[in-house]
């Protein structure tokens, strides 16, 4: 069974490691923070200011001068802080946040990723996605492996705009766990259920299967 | 002291022109300059150029200034949420500079801090840097990104004093000490206007030598985008 957008995250979450700052995008990697491991610590850093970043507020609490960068409104949760834009892409470009997750329609072989713009159809922009590709060592891309018309969006070259070059590490989809590196995508887990042959297919990039590949433990 | 308080939203937008370059602070439509964005409606002036993360939605925020049509080119990095501002790009009527976030408070705060241009790595071989000198330090590829140049810098922040001195509030900070002094004049207006002396100045986040005009806004609306919540239990 190909994973559900809940699965991706939870799969994604256990990527995630003590004392780890973390800036998670817009979609499925918003679920990440519902599925954290127990026993570690990390904290969330949203681009518009905020670390430290709590649950949605219980109704009737919530504040319009406390929001994510969705324009979510959200809480702040004990040791959090609040900082201006240019300090927090400080924290971005600085690398003091060890993992990007977000979501993208078209990443490479080569860790190119594409994300924010179709042409010809209306470009709503990129937010910081491109600050945050360009600056961060650790970036896993969570989203669907094939498009509606079951067409591979795990590629051998983007063929949309890029948001960023050379810069995904790892890539979770519905179907598999795929490292990016020496320009290939290496297949290091399978969904349950989801056979390797099945991946193969999906996947128009070059993709390498060493050995047994296990199915995720979600 | 140096007073910095003007009496009304209308001495504050004093020499606002047509044609000119705005920098306005929030994000979506948190931390907006509600009141300034409200005077510019009624002054009506056009051609303007509008630097600002977002675009407001079509009846708040700068989405006021795109339905009056007075908005000329927009510099942001996300415009998504306003029907209005998708009309006029497509048809053509409204030029758009679309900015990654992090170089767009950069700019900003360049502009703030004297500095002519820096080279960040955002946008580094994608269209955004097209036609931009490029270099490498340390093995990595950087882009070379100007700072602005503003006439007015219209920004919100919670709390104020006569002297300038201003205090945020929440996420409603984003953008706003970033646009402070990064324009020829900077507006600031806040939700509680007390006099110099009255505020900790160990608590300022901006310095009042940022800001050259400072008014309590009228009323401030807030509205909220995406109400989310846990429900009660």
């Amino acid at each position: 069974m190909a994973l559900s957008k809940q699965e991706i995250a939870q799969r994604i979450a256990k990527e995630l490691q003590d004392k780890w700052y973390v800036n998670l995008g817009i979609g499925i990697p918003t679920l990440v923070a519902n599925y954290i491991p127990e026993g570690i610590e990390v904290e969330f850093q949203s681009e518009n200011g905020l670390l430290g970043m709590g649950p949605f507020p219980i109704e009737g609490t919530e504040d319009a001068d406390l929001i994510n960068a969705g324009k979510q409104t959200v809480t702040v949760l004990d040791g959090g802080s609040i900082f201006d834009s240019s300090t927090s892409f400080s924290m971005i470009r600085g690398k003091h946040v060890q993992l990007t997750v977000l979501g993208a329609m078209e990443v490479a072989q080569n860790g190119d990723i594409a994300n924010w713009k179709i042409p010809g159809k209306m470009v709503k922009g990129m937010g910081g996605a491109m600050d945050l590709v360009a600056s961060a060592e650790n970036i896993i891309v969570a989203m669907m492996h094939t498009n509606k018309r079951g067409e591979s969006k795990i590629l051998k070259e983007c063929s949309l705009p890029l948001t960023g070059v050379g810069c995904v590490t790892k890539v979770v989809t519905n179907l598999a766990v795929l490292e990016v590196k020496n320009n290939e995508f290496h297949l290091l887990e399978r969904a349950p259920g989801v056979t390797v042959e099945e991946i193969k297919a999906a996947t128009e990039g070059t993709l390498i299967v060493n050995g047994d590949i296990p199915e995720m433990d979600i | 002291m140096i007073n910095k308080e003007v009496a009304s939203v209308k001495v504050a937008l004093k020499g606002v022109k047509n044609g000119m370059t705005f920098m306005l602070g929030g994000f979506g439509l948190c931390g907006i300059p509600e009141n300034a964005i409200s005077e510019l409606v009624k002054l009506d002036v056009r051609d303007v150029t509008c630097i600002s993360n977002n675009a407001g939605v079509d009846d708040f925020g700068l989405g006021l200034l795109l339905q009056n049509k007075q908005i000329k080119k927009m510099i942001s990095s996300y415009v998504g949420e306003n029907d209005e501002f998708e009309r006029q790009m497509l048809s053509g009527e409204l030029e758009v500079e679309l900015t990654p976030q992090g170089t767009l408070a950069e700019k900003c705060r360049a502009a703030q801090a004297g500095f002519p241009a820096f080279y960040t790595p955002a946008g580094y071989g994608t269209e955004v840097a097209e036609g931009k000198e490029t270099r490498e330090f340390n093995g990595k590829m950087y882009v070379l990104e100007p700072a602005f140049k503003a006439d007015f810098a219209f920004v919100k922040a919670w709390k104020g004093d006569t002297a300038g001195n201003l205090i945020f509030k929440g996420t409603a900070r984003n953008f706003n000490p970033n646009m402070c002094g990064a324009a020829t004049i900077t507006v600031a207006e806040v939700e509680e206007l007390v006099p110099a002396g009255t505020l900790d100045p160990n608590q300022i986040h901006i310095p009042g030598i940022f800001v050259q005009r400072i008014f309590q806004g009228e009323k401030y609306e807030k509205r909220i985008e995406q109400r989310t919540v846990t429900p009660k239990l």
